[in-house]
Formats: C-alpha cells, sequence, structure tokens
C-alpha cells in the first residue's frame, strides 16, 4: 500500500442542493445568490436533508472548503449569522431528544455494557451483510471518517492538563504517530480503494443521507464552538467507546464479504487502538476535565447523548432501508 | 525525574477492572517464545484472558447484558 497521497489534493465540488436553504447556500457561495431568510430556517425540519446539508456546507469552510468558493468566506459575517441561525434549531432538537443522562460517567458507563442480543448495524453486517451493503455504509461513513479526529484538535486550546495532554496523545496516534501511512483518514481510503470506492475527500458527500451529515455537523458544532467544549470531550469518549467492539464486527465483515486487506486492516487497527483510545479519554481526558472544570459534568453527558441519538437514527435509516431490500443512499454508488 | 523513558521508571496503570496501561513503545514476549510489539505511546494489556488480539486489549472484559436496549448497539 502506498503511503502518500497521489496526485494534488483538490477541493470537493459543491453538491446540489436538497431545498430551499441548502440552494440558496450554495448559490451564496458560488457568488449567484442571496443566502436564505430565517423564516424560511425557521420552517426547516432540525435533522431534515435540507438544513444539515445547508449546514455541512457553512462548516465545510472551516477544513477544506469546496472548489471555486472564495476562502475568505469562512469569516464572512452574514454566513456566520445564517450557520448560527442553522445551529441553533439543530441543537435545540438535540437537546431535547437526544438528553437522557445528568453525569458523564452514568452516560459513558451504560456504553460500556454490551448488549448480549443486540441488533445493529455492526452486527447485521458482520451477520448478514453483502458487499453493496457494505459499500454503502463505508460510502456514507466516508464523510465522518476522511475527517476522522480533525473536528477535535480545536479542542486542545480549551483544554489543560491531564485534559490537554490526554487529548494530544491520542489525536497524535488518531494521525498516524507522525506517519502519514498510518493516519487514520489515510488507511481508511485505502479501505475505499480495496470496496472500488473513490477516495477521494467529499466525493459521496450528494450520496449521503441527512442522518449521516448530522453525525459529521454533531462534531462540527462542537468543535467550533468553545462553550460546547464539555460536548465535544462527551462526544469523542463515546466514540472511542463504541468503536472497539464495533470495528471488530466490521473487520469481521470485511473478511467474510472477502472486501480485502486495507478494509479489513483499518477495522483491526482500530479494534486495538480504540480499547486504548478509551481508556486514556475516559481517564485522563474526561476525568481531568471534570477535575478543572466540574460544571462541564452535564455538558459531556449530553455529548454522549447526542452522539448516541443520531447514530441510533443512522442505523434506523440503513437498517430499516436494507431490510426493505432497498438502498440507504440517496444515489446509487 | 527525567523525561527520558529510558532513565525514569516506567508507568503502568492498574485497575481491577479492565486491561492494563502501559507507557510505549513495548515488546511482549509470549508462552510460545514470539514477541510482538506496538509502538503506541500507550497500549492496554488484557488481563481478562479473553482478548482475542492477546496480549492486546479488545474490550472483551466489558458486561454483557441480556436485554439491553437494541439502539445502544451499533
Amino acid at each position: 500500500m502506498e503511503g502518500v497521497e497521489k496526485g494534488p489534493v483538490t477541493e470537493p465540488e459543491l453538491p446540489p442542493g436538497r431545498g430551499e436553504l441548502s440552494a440558496a447556500l450554495t448559490g451564496y457561495l458560488r457568488g449567484t445568490g442571496p443566502l436564505p431568510d430565517d423564516a424560511a430556517i425557521a420552517d426547516a425540519a432540525p435533522f431534515g436533508d435540507d438544513l444539515q446539508l445547508a449546514l455541512y456546507l457553512c462548516y465545510e469552510l472551516h477544513y477544506r472548503g469546496f472548489a471555486g468558493v472564495d476562502a475568505a468566506l469562512e469569516w464572512d459575517p452574514e454566513l456566520l449569522r445564517v450557520r448560527a441561525a442553522l445551529e441553533q434549531p439543530f441543537l435545540a432538537a438535540l437537546r431535547a431528544e437526544a438528553t437522557r443522562h445528568e453525569h458523564a460517567d452514568d452516560a459513558l458507563d451504560e456504553l460500556l455494557v454490551e448488549p448480549a442480543d443486540g441488533r445493529g448495524v455492526t452486527r447485521f453486517l458482520r451477520d448478514e451483510g453483502e458487499l453493496w451493503q457494505l459499500r454503502e455504509y463505508v460510502a456514507q461513513r466516508s464523510v465522518y471518517h476522511l475527517k476522522e479526529a480533525d473536528p477535535h484538535a480545536w479542542v486542545l486550546p480549551r483544554l489543560w492538563g491531564r485534559a490537554k495532554a490526554g487529548m494530544a496523545a491520542v489525536e497524535f496516534d488518531e494521525f498516524g504517530a507522525g506517519r502519514a501511512e498510518r493516519v487514520h483518514a489515510r488507511l481508511f481510503a485505502d479501505l475505499m480503494a480495496d470496496l472500488d470506492l473513490d477516495p477521494t475527500y467529499g466525493r459521496y458527500l450528494h450520496e449521503s443521507g441527512a442522518e449521516a451529515l448530522a453525525v459529521v455537523n454533531l462534531m462540527s458544532l462542537f468543535g467550533l464552538h468553545r462553550a460546547l467544549r464539555g460536548a465535544l470531550v462527551g462526544h469523542f469518549a463515546a466514540v472511542e467507546t463504541t468503536s472497539s467492539p464495533g470495528s471488530r464486527r466490521l473487520a469481521d465483515a470485511m473478511r467474510r464479504t472477502g472486501a480485502g486487506p486495507a478494509a479489513e486492516h483499518f477495522y483491526r487497527e482500530h479494534v486495538e487502538a480504540d480499547a486504548v483510545h478509551e481508556q486514556v479519554v475516559r481517564r485522563e481526558v474526561v476525568a481531568g476535565l471534570l477535575e478543572e472544570e466540574p460544571w462541564l459534568d452535564r455538558d459531556i453527558a449530553f455529548g454522549v447523548d447526542a452522539t448516541s441519538c443520531l447514530e441510533d437514527r443512522l442505523a434506523d435509516r440503513l437498517l430499516g432501508a436494507w431490510r426493505d431490500g432497498e438502498s440507504s443512499l440517496r444515489a446509487s454508488v | 525525574m527525567p523525561d527520558n523513558p529510558v532513565e525514569r521508571s516506567r508507568r503502568i496503570i492498574a485497575r481491577r477492572e479492565g486491561p492494563l496501561l502501559v507507557e510505549g513503545p513495548v515488546e511482549v514476549v509470549l508462552e510460545d517464545g514470539t514477541t510482538v510489539s506496538s509502538e503506541r505511546f500507550c497500549v492496554a494489556l488484557c488481563t481478562c484472558r479473553r482478548s482475542r488480539i492477546f496480549p492486546w486489549c479488545d474490550t472483551s472484559h466489558r458486561r454483557h447484558a441480556r436485554a439491553a436496549c437494541p439502539d445502544a448497539d451499533r
């Protein structure tokens, strides 16, 4: 496996809009039209395709931007005002729907119990997933994994002491510990190639449903706001806690379907790595942050709960479609 | 205390439940004489003996609930 990027890194293409908000956003980014008005934002479904894509477009300017879009728009005051207006209903819906715990430890302890008779996406893929379903899963997860650990880096200046040291150590590991060929986002790109998917950053944005975009928007929302640093840490802890057993099931799925060595390797690497990360995040990052800022306990719990809520929504979308023998994507890959 | 890991004691974090956390890099010699190594900043060594990737932890020590909420699984 080659460990270096092939060719120049290009910015992703702007996707087509999915409704009034996202269509207006793409027009504004191209410089051809006005931003959506507040009434249209207030009318949109918080977890729907239109609002989620509009929010994704705003956030992407902080990562790699889009081809043909002025990089300076990242700090355009009008665009930031609209972004805040889009974030408000998303965050309000999450607080209302997702919140189940008041304490970080309670929220995380619940994730440590493996359901013996559990159903769910990774169990489905391990036991009966077909190659086309694995490809659909990976295509939609690529929107997340090709940004893996990126928005979590934004929390580093907002932490100190044990929390900062622990977070930086795990991030270093996620970013390949100094080796480009081991960057987790790179390993995921190799996995995509095994599944005959295009590993270009942002390539499957258009095909991904609102549920897959919401998972990414959640970490961008938490990562970009210092006020939500507790939620970002909770989100990261939830991901690292659930990743190891889920990755084992996905590695088994990749082996059973003969997906390829890089496809299996990505998930095998995460079985071991995330068993370590879980411990470090729990003992150093979460415990360290609670020591420094005990009032963030409820926010950390919210970050865990919000992550579970949106992952469950994504699981419902995937399994619902597959049980009906249908594609879970908006367009085929 | 010097920062050079060679000159200071290696820290191992032990708890009754869960893996031993050892500052990396490490080499682990297994009973059949083979050696496995990890360059990770920290490794989690299995103590429950249930890991399928022994000596590394794979979270197999976790409790299993009989009838948990199916949504909790991903």
